[in-house]
């Protein structure tokens, strides 16, 4: 079966985003850019289930400026097969992207789709769920684990509550959680291997979606600072201060 | 303008997060309903008549509702919410799961995790682990939105009498079922609704150890969270982690111990009233945000503090 997973270009999740100063985006000039790191838990696990014979083609997808095309790559040196870039400027919004996915899948008719469950830049969480809504696939969203049997996947999912296993038919969506496994490192005869892969480009009119902006971002702004705090010499001190100071414990 | 505001619940209770949804809503303004879908639910229908100031429960008590799948939930709150201008939920797991396939069935955007309402149609959301506050305006005539709990105060529990209507509607996608779960049993308060919160990190060496810290939540009504470090290594469950993946806390007291402090994690409790940190690395990124920092042997710092409170 033919697996697809979708990879997101963002900033490096070292890196502390600061807004700029006249408040109309983020500062992210000659800032590291890296693949998302739970879309690189999705690549792995789709790579992981083809040495496990149980996935034949692990095909990833990026949507987004042609610099994403260096994300595809280090999908391609951790193991997938074949890139698909579908081109488009600016930063389009989930339902976009799900719509472009969803494009995609239509054309690659994947049994599974894996994603990251959220990217580490717009926080949304919402692209795999919404895929699952346009596809009308089931969902396993922020999956632990995940096992496919015949035509059906049964995925555990971390939840507020503790853990929850869910059966799906097939083909499924599922946005992975940090436990799902621990991603490789790609080897440089992979990295050197990766570039003669093949990476189609695409757009979103080939694919027949047109992408409308739904969401204005007015401004950003950093978060409230807070006061400096101080260091107190024992126990005994702490217990004090927050006794009788902060006032939160008595 | 109407909003529709989605319960949180477990089909006996119904949870927190659903009182800081309506908090949310009314902060949009107009009237609000609530849905409650579930299964053998009623409980949880009389609980949400009982929240002031809103209008009517709708009920979709029904089997295909009983574990919340996303695919049949989403399917039930798209069909409601012809009747609305706003469809809110907290940002929970279920929340998260549910509401983005809400929104692609109404083809409109998501607005996720907001923590502030600027007009009825543009609202503060974090980004970049809330290094950043973005705001952001909808231009969708419907708005599908989830609530950062800890940024709305919860409304009153008690005091409404909204009618409860029954949902005939019973929508199955036929695409997934439920197989089991393995939920916590815990005496202590959840995470997110907390007064006080102790967690540990990496610095805890094991599970074994987390008994220093149950010692002082008993005494302080704590919860107990951790870092990511601490639940990747297995020291405690999945559910404990609190962070940007995580679950979000600003209680009145945190208190993180062997905890470096690193911006995924801050981004869980930075928010909290007062943070209290214990490491033995001075230099340790978590002071930049405690009010009160100590820099001690948390073997030794531990039960000391459990004596003193
Ligand atoms: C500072 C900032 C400003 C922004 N300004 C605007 C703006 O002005 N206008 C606007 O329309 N949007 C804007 N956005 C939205 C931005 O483009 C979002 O990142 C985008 O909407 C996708 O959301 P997400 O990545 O958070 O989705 P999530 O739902 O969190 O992503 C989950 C998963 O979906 C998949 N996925 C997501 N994106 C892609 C992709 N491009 N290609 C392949 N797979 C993908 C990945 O597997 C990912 O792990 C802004 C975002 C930020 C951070
Ligand atoms: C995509 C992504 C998402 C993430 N999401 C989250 C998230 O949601 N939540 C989260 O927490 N992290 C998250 N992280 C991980 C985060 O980057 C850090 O790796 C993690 O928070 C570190 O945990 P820690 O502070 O326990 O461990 P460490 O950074 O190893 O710190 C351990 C601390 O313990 C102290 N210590 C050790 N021994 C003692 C002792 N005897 N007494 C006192 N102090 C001691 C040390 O000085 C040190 O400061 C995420 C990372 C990524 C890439």
């Amino acid at each position: 079966m033919k697996a697809l997973v979708a990879v997101k270009r963002v900033v490096d999740y070292n890196v502390k985003v600061r807004a700029k100063a006249d408040g109309s985006d983020v500062e992210l000039n000659n800032v590291k850019m890296a693949i998302n790191p739970f879309c690189e838990i999705a690549v792995e696990e789709a790579v992981r289930l083809k040495e496990a014979g149980t996935v034949s083609e692990v095909v990833v997808v990026s949507v987004g400026e042609k610099s994403s095309q260096e994300q595809i790559r280090t999908a391609l040196a951790l193991g997938a097969d074949r890139g698909i870039h579908v081109e488009v400027e600016g930063r389009p919004e989930p339902l976009e992207i799900a719509k472009l996915l969803k494009g995609v899948v239509d054309k690659e008719q994947p049994q599974l789709v894996i994603l990251g469950k959220q990217s580490i830049d717009g926080d949304n969480n919402q692209t795999g769920q919404m895929l699952g809504a346009l596809a009308n696939m089931g969902q396993g969203t922020f999956a632990s684990e995940i096992k496919i049997d015949g035509d059906s996947l049964e995925v555990i999912r971390e939840v507020d509550g503790g853990l929850q296993t869910l059966k799906l038919s097939l083909p499924a969506i599922v946005t992975t959680d940090l436990r799902l496994n621990e991603p490789r490192y790609a080897s440089l005869p992979n990295i050197m291997k990766a570039k003669k892969k093949p990476l189609d480009v695409t757009n979103p009119e080939e694919l027949g979606v047109s992408v409308t902006s739904h969401i204005t971002q007015l401004g950003v702004a950093p978060p409230p600072e807070r006061a400096a705090g101080i260091k107190v010499e024992d126990v005994a001190q702490l217990v004090d201060k927050l006794k009788n100071e902060a006032k939160v414990i008595s | 303008m109407k909003t529709l505001v989605i319960a949180e619940h477990d089909n006996n209770t119904l949870k927190p997060a659903t009182h800081n949804a309506v908090a949310a809503a009314q902060a949009i303004g107009g009237d609000i309903d609530i849905l409650v879908a579930g299964a053998d639910c009623g409980a949880v229908a009389e609980a949400a008549a009982a929240i002031p100031g809103v209008g009517k429960v709708l009920s979709a008590d029904n089997a295909v509702y009983a574990n919340q799948l996303a695919e049949n939930v989403a399917l039930l709150i798209a069909d409601v919410a012809a009747a609305y201008d706003n469809v809110v939920a907290p940002a929970t797991t279920g929340g998260k799961n549910t509401m983005p396939r809400v929104a692609a069935l109404m083809d409109v955007a998501q607005i996720s995790d907001i923590i502030a309402v600027d007009s009825p149609d543009t609202f503060k959301r974090p980004i970049y682990a809330g290094n950043v506050i973005a705001t952001v305006q909808s231009s969708d005539v419907k708005k599908v939105i989830t609530v950062r709990t800890t940024a709305f105060d919860g409304v009153p529990e008690e005091g409404g009498s909204a009618t409860v209507e029954a949902v005939a509607a019973a929508h199955d996608a036929g695409l997934s079922s439920f197989v089991g779960e393995e939920v916590a049993v815990s005496d202590r308060p959840e995470l997110t609704a907390a007064s006080v919160v102790i967690s540990g990190g990496r610095g805890m060496q094991n599970g074994d150890n987390f008994q220093l810290l149950e010692g002082i939540a008993d005494k302080l009504g704590a919860e107990i969270g951790a870092s990511r470090a601490a639940v990747d290594a297995g020291f405690v469950p999945n559910d404990y982690q609190v962070g940007q993946t995580g679950k979000i806390v600003a209680p009145d007291l945190y208190i993180a111990v062997g905890i470096s402090g690193a911006i995924q994690h801050l981004a869980g409790m930075k928010d909290s009233k007062v943070i209290v940190a214990i490491n033995k690395d001075e230099d340790a990124p978590i002071f930049q945000v405690a009010d009160y920092g100590l820099v001690a042997d948390l073997f030794q710092a531990l039960p000391e503090l459990e004596s003193a409170i």
